[in-house]
């Protein structure tokens, strides 16, 4: 098989993924209401009794809403990548992950590709959320936007790749219902997303350390960093590197079995 | 195309689907693979199009192993689920070049072989329609063309015309062995309807994963006694589920 061929299969499979978001508009705007309730209801009741001192990437006092931001759009990539892995169960029990499978490229390659894909979907629904945030006066340096793009990116993969090694642990879509509670949730929860780690060893020192080890948090500090066009080395490697771990663990824990009939 | 299938057996943990099945098909016509349900058909097509490993044995086309060649094997091999795996909320072509793409096929190249197949299988006009939309005899139609967008020489049908009305079932069946006299393609279509074979098809009665008996269907049905090919297969199936004393 040649390069072309290759980018062929990837082009094919993101339209697919893209033609798939399009269709499905209550997808797009359940994904957009979600964060928009955490950032126009939950913070704005917050910002009184929640005080966030000046901490890095910031330079001065911030709204809480402003502090939120970052982890609003990590939060819009957690549920897109678990979207993904109930997607890849769907297609799985509905059969049409056979065709996927049925293709003579690589089956890792494949898997990357749905992963790629998945991840360009997610970003376009961040940046859909950061544009209704900058019409409600949350607004993060307009450079600051467009240096976010690459930390997305990372960050909406390493938590896809975490969605599709998730995918290959549930058996049936019926199982889906834990991932909620058992995954999405406590990533979502024990990070930074919602207050400042300090905050958390303010209350308890093995929630502090829960907070500082979830991948999550790691994730939602690169993309504030990112967001402010600065730069967080570990927040960098730590999801580069659990990125690759997932990818590669998912890849090895796939089976095709799985995809198939038995008669 | 010659498939030559060499003591394949296989299980799923202590269930034996598979016991050292063993035949081999005649390139460009319809190779009939009888059996009841549960007798194996659809295990060997997973096999066949490599959605499982094998575990013992080896499959031949054209004489090269697709254990060994697994890649080279799928790029000959179309094949048609007996559950339906188009995606329901694409069009027909959207479906079409989902499938052109996963075979590394340019957009031009994929947009002609389409146009080609739609008209081939008389779905032109409905090739903006969702596949929700259509009918199971034009999902299968939609399903066949898809299998044969990057020009396979092998096409495997799995119980291809299951919940088909018989209008379709017949049309179906017609339409299949008008493929195999065009492009001189091999097809191996899994069944248990005796209606569906010819008596000049060769046939693979299977059961309880073995090979039951292997020839032509008219061969097959008059060999020992004046039976038809159901009355053979019966028999077969009855002898082959007997234990041995």
């Amino acid at each position: 098989m040649t390069a072309a061929q290759y980018l062929n299969c990837l082009q094919g499979v993101m339209q697919r993924e893209w033609l798939r978001f399009f269709q499905q508009r209550s997808r797009f705007l359940s994904a957009l209401v979600r964060p928009l309730l955490w950032l126009l209801v939950f913070a704005a009741g917050f910002r009184a009794a929640l005080g966030v001192s000046i901490i890095p990437p910031y330079s001065t006092y911030i709204t809480y809403e402003t502090y939120i931001l970052p982890g609003l759009c990590c939060m819009i990539l957690l549920f897109n990548g678990m979207q993904g892995s109930l997607s890849m169960v769907y297609d799985r029990e509905m059969g049409s992950m056979r065709v996927l499978l049925m293709s003579p490229l690589p089956r890792p390659f494949l898997l990357l590709c749905k992963l790629l894909a998945t991840a360009l979907v997610s970003l376009i629904q961040v940046y859909a959320f950061l544009a209704i945030a900058w019409c409600f006066d949350i607004r993060p340096p307009l450079w600051g936007l467009l240096a976010a793009a690459p930390a997305l990116l990372l960050a909406a993969l390493l938590l896809s790749s975490l969605g599709l090694l998730l995918s290959n642990g549930i058996r049936q879509l019926e199982n889906f219902a834990g991932v909620m509670n058992f995954v999405i949730f406590p990533l979502f929860f024990l990070s930074s997303a919602l207050y400042p780690l300090w905050k958390m060893r303010e209350s308890s020192e093995w929630l502090y350390w829960l907070c500082a080890l979830n991948p999550f948090t790691h994730a939602v500090e690169l993309v504030r960093f990112a967001l402010y066009q600065q730069f967080n080395l570990t927040a960098l490697l730590v999801c580069l590197g659990l990125w690759l771990l997932f990818s590669l663990a998912a890849v090895l824990t796939f089976n095709p079995q799985r995809a198939a009939v038995r008669g | 195309m010659t498939i030559a299938v060499q003591q394949v057996s296989f299980a799923y943990g202590e269930g034996q689907a598979l016991k050292q099945v063993d035949f081999s098909c005649q390139p460009g016509c319809l190779n009939a693979l009888l059996g009841p349900n549960g007798a194996g058909k659809s295990t060997l097509v997973a096999l066949l199009s490599r959605l499982y490993d094998l575990q013992q044995g080896d499959i031949l086309l054209d004489g090269l192993s697709i254990r060994q060649h697994p890649r080279a094997a799928l790029r000959q091999l179309g094949v048609v689920f007996q559950q339906s795996t188009l995606d329901l909320d694409l069009s027909v072509r959207q479906n079409l070049a989902y499938h052109a793409a996963l075979h590394g096929l340019s957009r031009r190249e994929a947009g002609l072989r389409i146009d080609t197949e739609l008209a081939r299988q008389q779905l032109g006009e409905r090739q903006h329609e969702r596949v929700r939309a259509l009918n199971g005899g034009h999902r299968r139609r939609v399903e066949i063309a898809r299998a044969l967008l990057h020009q396979p020489r092998i096409l495997l049908l799995d119980e291809a015309s299951v919940g088909l009305d018989q209008a379709s079932r017949r049309a179906l069946n017609q339409h299949v062995r008008a493929l195999c006299d065009e492009q001189q393609l091999t097809v191996i279509w899994t069944t248990h309807l005796l209606d569906e074979i010819l008596p000049s098809d060769p046939v693979v009665m299977l059961n309880c994963g073995r090979v039951v008996a292997q020839g032509q269907a008219d061969a097959l049905s008059n060999g020992t006694t004046q039976e038809s090919l159901s009355d053979a297969f019966e028999r077969l199936s009855r002898a082959s589920e007997e234990p041995a004393l």
